[in-house]
């Protein structure tokens, strides 16, 4: 074997290894449940963390009918615009979370408990997977004044 | 500058990418108050290549999925998936829990009403067959397993008009969350190579032959 093909291999394997390295610092995507909901509506603006809605656990204890018919939730992440006024007045979350079927609204962290800065998405959505569907926060009361 | 150099320095232009990509993140995080329209993770789009490495690990307890702040005392209170889905049957895809058939065998017993825990659901059992003009195995759709868990007001009339061929239904509109994607790449089974059959499950009648296309038709070379 000549000299330089030795030094080809040599420079692809180091190209190679370092690429690996390299790989392994590339930050992973998020791999939480399917179905989970970031809604961030106006959580971030009024500092508080990003609730997360996980459907697996709901959908274990409730069918969708319950949420999505009675309860008015429409199928669309964010799109409800629920704020803790609507909720202590026992509409969408509120109508359980109010501590005769759930636990009731003192708990903050329990929703609020995201990442913050997380934007209202989807995880694991086929939109989520294909396209980045970008979100503008719905103004908060202060900036509707 | 010889190979090797070249070979480290690109590397090193890789790893440094690699933590821009971090701080990128970071920054966003900062922004605060006056919040921009914000851009959402695209979280995987090359999974439908299938030479990619999955995922390893599956169904990961709140603090550790990448959405949950484990910085949050809360989140280490909430309950792990994996306790939930004790006994539950298995998918390959979505939660990898069969939901349905958990309903089917009765490990599950979800609320129909709010509150009240024997009300039972209004269950349609109809199939409706809809011919496909691919050579895909045309569709069945099952009202029953619907029914189920939906009421009717939820999909009729909204999402789909209750008349034979009023609805133009495409894999195109479904793969961008309308129709059956409303749910189907949401919550219910997403849209995976493994679970196309689910629903083009009836074989097309014998003697079918795919319909020749237009450029075929009309090809003056033929």
């Amino acid at each position: 074997m000549s000299s330089k093909i030795k030094r080809n291999v040599l420079q692809s394997m180091i190209i190679g290894v370092l690429a690996y390295m390299g790989a392994l610092g590339v930050p992973q995507p998020a791999q939480a449940e399917y179905a989970d909901i970031v809604i961030n509506n106006y959580a971030d603006a009024a500092g508080m963390r990003p609730a997360v809605f996980p459907h697996w656990f709901h959908r274990i204890r409730f069918r969708c009918k319950v949420c999505h018919t009675d309860l008015g939730f429409a199928f669309k992440a964010g799109g409800n615009k629920i704020d803790m006024a609507k909720i202590i007045d026992g509409k969408f979350c509120g109508a359980c979370h109010n501590g005769e079927i759930a636990w009731s609204v003192e708990n903050c962290a329990m929703c609020h408990s995201g990442i913050p800065g997380q934007p209202t998405h989807f995880h694991g959505s086929t939109v989520q997977r294909l396209i980045a569907p970008a979100y503008q926060p719905l103004p908060t009361n202060d900036a509707k004044k | 500058m010889n190979h090797k150099t070249k070979a480290i320095s690109f590397s090193l232009a890789m790893l440094m990418s690699a933590f821009a990509w971090n701080t990128q993140s970071y920054a966003n995080e900062a922004t605060g108050v006056e919040l921009p329209v914000m851009l959402a993770e695209i979280s995987s789009v090359n999974t439908f290549n299938v030479n990619l490495k999955k995922p390893k690990s599956r169904n990961l307890p709140p603090a550790e999925d990448g959405i949950h702040d484990p910085e949050n005392e809360a989140t280490h209170s909430l309950q792990h998936p994996l306790d939930a889905y004790k006994g539950l049957p298995t998918s390959e895809y979505g939660n990898y829990v069969d939901w349905v058939k958990a309903l089917d065998e009765g490990k599950l017993r979800p609320r129909w009403d709010r509150s009240d825990p024997n009300e039972e659901p209004f269950v349609l059992d109809l199939d409706i067959v809809r011919p496909v003009k691919a050579s895909v195995p045309d569709v069945v759709f099952p009202h029953r397993q619907h029914t189920e868990w939906l009421y009717c007001s939820n999909c009729h009339p909204a999402i789909f008009i209750p008349q034979k061929n009023a609805n133009q239904i495409s894999m195109s509109a479904i793969l961008l969350g309308e129709k059956c994607g409303v749910c189907h790449g949401k919550v219910s089974f997403p849209i995976e190579t493994k679970t196309c059959r689910k629903c083009h499950s009836k074989p097309k009648p014998a003697g079918w032959t795919p319909p020749l296309s237009e450029a075929t038709l009309k090809n003056p070379w033929k």
